[in-house]
């Protein structure tokens, strides 16, 4: 099953979900029982039916789905640019004033979905009218459209023509209000669909991806020859069976669960809730006590110890006692020299092997002979990765040697014994706190709300569950 | 003829018994394996923080590693920079061209990229000495739109592009160091390994590449989607590779395993993933739809726990900007994931 997101000759699909979102809020603004109180307003001297001020618009969005002002101002918008409400007044402004300017429901007739795609024959018509109508009516860049039209589909340009004229006759029959209501939008509806220049095209959607995978690639004997070649090697991988590797996913959530802030919360507070950036402080990157979890952490693997900033401060007191912190300080020189500045890395290559590697160097680190010489033979043409082999190998000793015994040692008890656990921050009760922003419920979701927050494993309470 | 015949039926028969050896390995399912855990309960989302002031949409963005600053790029043709916390901005960057497809905070917090329909990317110090934001560099080297970026440090970044190529540049030569080709479709996101050694990245042609970064070569190819890849990311503990699709799936690749292990998909899904992101345990992983909603999986039992509708729209968020077409959220929402 393969899904094609262009349906043939129709939006895309994504497109079309959302337009017939908003229909559905557009439908219930105009229910007669819980819809909106629509009234007439006047525009100059003429008096327009069934309208609505911006306001209204606004609180009615407000009510219905209890949101607050500024979502609902956001939501309104979208409707207006979507052409689902035009303005009366300013009617080439597609934005929703939250005063007494008066909007207009647009008829679905001429809903973007409905007419999708706007023809070039549609618009050449509408343009043509306007022409007629009056002289000079039209703005620059429509008369630039209205000629190239005129250019492009010349062929049928006498059905333009009379189609606008007729168009034109049957509504001069019309009620004025009426007349000036189908204007608006027929108005509206170009406005979207063919947009003045510099007005963002809401209609605009992302690149195009061509997929010609098929074209590009020529089979040929080479072409073969590679995926043999490229097979063979992965053909004699070796391969870990999916249950042990099941079980390695399902290990590592258990182990880090009480660390995710998503499942367990975060002590003191969730920062994003209680607008309290301590849990951040205490966790920076150096910080007099750290907290427990973090102390935790180091002992889950060696990788989490090297990688905070604290962890290797740490560790590298222990291997100083051990007499061994050479090898930690030739693992950082590594480092620095595999993610530092290209311009350095032949004099930092050339410290390492000074400090590190000649023989009776002040801190010689022990790596097997065989590693050794290539390494040495390597640094002669100096490059980022030229430690690697020695890195691993030291990185491996320090795993398999130095970590577990760090791990058991009374400087590592001390340290998790003395780290912080953080007091829960109790909310606050005060009534004049930051307001409380509350998403609204989906609609969808209301029938789905009676089976929530059942079975959540660990804290319930304030830190973790909303968020 | 005959010679090309023969090597493709090898490359053939090679194929199938390398389907063969991973099936070989395939002795548990992830019911079996997850039969003795309990499913997540709901999870319910709340918007925290709304970052106004793009006037275009929004094709990108991305956290910086202290998880209170961001950036976002936007067709208005600004980059900027957010303090989530007081959704203040920073810096606001005026960009030279306004199709940006994406950006990138570097992990040292110094430096930030973007690039997009220019093909080029381009670097920005953000800690210049007269407190100006300026390019410090523009790599141009693709012949295709610049898809993602991501640094590794801030001597070097790794980018993908329409042209079928990811690119290893040095910033400080601004020169290209090695280009991961073999992707048959435009890349469209990639990931770095958490150990720096390696990344991932996914295509139009189906695929996701894993590729080693000091050899510059392929180091595994994992198929199975029906449709572009979109979205791609780690597994936490750096052993499996999820990718989003327009599929409507997202599936977990496991590096060792060598093949897909679990697919998350559900038949009321009808529309493709554009971002992804796993909590910092693994147990959840939000994904973006194209239908602008955020569905949260329990990764363990592959059901879904939460959905967030954006409703209509989705503008800015929840520290979250998320263009219509485009995505972002779930990179956002990790790290807003990680820390709640």
């Amino acid at each position: 099953m393969t899904i094609n997101t262009l349906a043939k000759g129709g939006l895309h699909r994504e497109q079309m979900s959302c337009f017939r979102k908003m229909e559905k809020v557009i439908v219930a603004m105009q229910d007669p029982d819980m819809g909106m109180k629509m009234r007439n307003q006047r525009l100059l001297i003429t008096v327009i039916p069934h309208a609505m001020t911006g306001q209204d618009v606004i609180t009615w969005l407000i009510q219905k789905y209890h949101i607050s002002e500024e979502e609902a101002l956001h939501l309104g918008e979208m409707l207006v640019r979507y052409g689902y409400i035009y303005p009366l007044k300013e009617p080439r402004c597609l934005v929703l004033r939250p005063d007494e300017s008066p909007y207009r429901f647009q008829t679905p007739y001429f809903w973007t979905s409905t007419r999708w795609p706007a023809t070039e024959l549609d618009y050449a018509i509408h343009l043509a009218k306007k022409n007629i109508r009056k002289q000079g009516e039209l703005m620059e860049y429509e008369k630039e459209r209205y000629s190239q039209l005129h250019k492009r589909i010349n062929h049928t340009w006498d059905f333009v023509v009379m189609q606008a004229r007729e168009q034109l006759r049957a509504s001069k029959q019309r009620r004025k209000a009426d007349r000036i209501v189908l204007e608006c939008q027929e108005q509206a509806y170009w406005l979207i669909n063919r947009p003045p220049p510099g007005v963002q095209n809401m209609l605009d959607w992302a690149l195009e991806r061509p997929n010609n995978f098929s074209t590009q690639v020529p089979l040929n004997s080479d072409y073969y020859k590679s995926e043999i070649e490229t097979s063979r090697r992965a053909l004699g991988r070796n391969r870990v069976k999916s249950s042990v590797c099941l079980e390695g996913f399902i290990k590592y959530s258990e182990q880090y669960q009480n660390h995710d802030p998503i499942m367990q919360g975060c002590l003191p507070s969730n920062p994003w809730i209680s607008d309290d950036i301590a849990y951040w402080t205490m966790n920076s990157e150096i910080v007099p006590v750290p907290t427990r979890l973090r102390v935790e952490r180091w002992s889950f693997r060696f990788m989490e110890l090297l990688s905070d900033a604290m962890g290797r401060r740490e560790f590298m007191t222990y291997l100083e006692k051990e007499f061994s912190a050479e090898n930690l300080h030739f693992w950082q020189a590594c480092e620095e020299i595999r993610h530092g500045e290209s311009s350095k890395i032949v004099e930092k290559v050339e410290d390492v092997y000074k400090n590190f590697l000649a023989p009776g160097a002040a801190r010689w680190v022990n790596i097997d002979s065989k590693t050794m010489d290539k390494t040495l033979e390597g640094i002669k043409w100096p490059h980022r990765f030229v430690m690697d082999d020695a890195q691993m190998h030291i990185y491996f000793l320090m795993k398999k040697d130095s970590y577990p015994r760090y791990l058991k040692s009374d400087l590592y008890k001390n340290m998790l014994a003395k780290a912080v656990v953080p007091q829960e921050t109790k909310k606050s009760v005060f009534p004049f706190m930051r307001r409380q922003r509350h998403s609204s419920p989906s609609p969808a979701q209301a029938s789905a709300q009676a089976a929530e927050e059942d079975g959540r494993a660990g804290t319930n309470s304030a830190a973790g569950s909303h968020f | 003829m005959g010679e090309m015949e023969q090597l493709r039926k090898e490359a053939e028969s090679l194929k199938d018994q390398i389907t063969a050896a991973r099936k070989a390995v395939q002795d548990s399912t992830l019911q079996e394996a997850a039969a003795g855990i309990t499913v997540v309960g709901r999870i319910q989302m709340k918007t925290r923080k709304t970052l106004r002031g793009h006037l275009a949409k929004i094709y990108a963005m991305h956290w910086s590693t202290d998880s209170k600053l961001c950036v976002s790029a936007s067709q208005d043709g600004k980059l900027i920079v957010w303090d989530s916390v007081t959704t203040n901005k920073v810096n606001a960057i005026p960009l030279k061209s306004s199709w940006v497809m994406t950006c990138a905070y570097a992990p040292s917090g110094n430096l930030v990229a973007c690039g997009g329909l220019d093909n080029m990317c381009s670097i920005y110090n953000l800690k210049g000495k007269d407190g100006n934001v300026k390019v410090m560099r523009e790599l141009a080297a693709h012949t295709g739109y610049l898809s993602c970026c991501r640094f590794i440090s801030d001597t070097e970044i790794i980018t993908s592009s329409g042209d079928c190529t990811c690119i290893l540049w040095d910033i400080e030569t601004g020169t290209q160091k090695t280009v991961f080709a073999g992707h048959q479709g435009d890349c469209m996101s990639l990931a770095v390994a958490p150990d720096f050694k390696c990344f991932i990245s996914g295509a139009c042609d189906f695929t996701a590449k894993l590729w080693d970064i000091r050899e510059g070569t392929c180091r595994q190819t994992f198929g199975g989607h029906e449709s572009d890849v979109n979205a791609i990311g780690f597994f936490p503990n750096g052993n499996a590779v999820i990718t989003g699709s327009d599929d409507a799936t997202l599936k977990l690749f496991d590096l060792r395993a060598d093949q897909e292990l679990i697919t998350y998909q559900d038949s009321s899904i009808m529309c493709g993933v554009t971002s992804l992101a796993p909590s910092l345990s693994g147990r959840l992983l939000l994904a973006g739809y194209d239908d602008f909603n955020v569905n949260i999986w329990d990764m363990l039992k592959a059901e879904r726990v939460g959905k967030y509708m954006w409703k209509l729209y989705i503008p800015l968020e929840n520290g979250r900007k998320v263009d219509p077409a485009e995505d972002s959220e779930g990179s956002c929402r990790v790290a807003a994931g990680t820390e709640h």
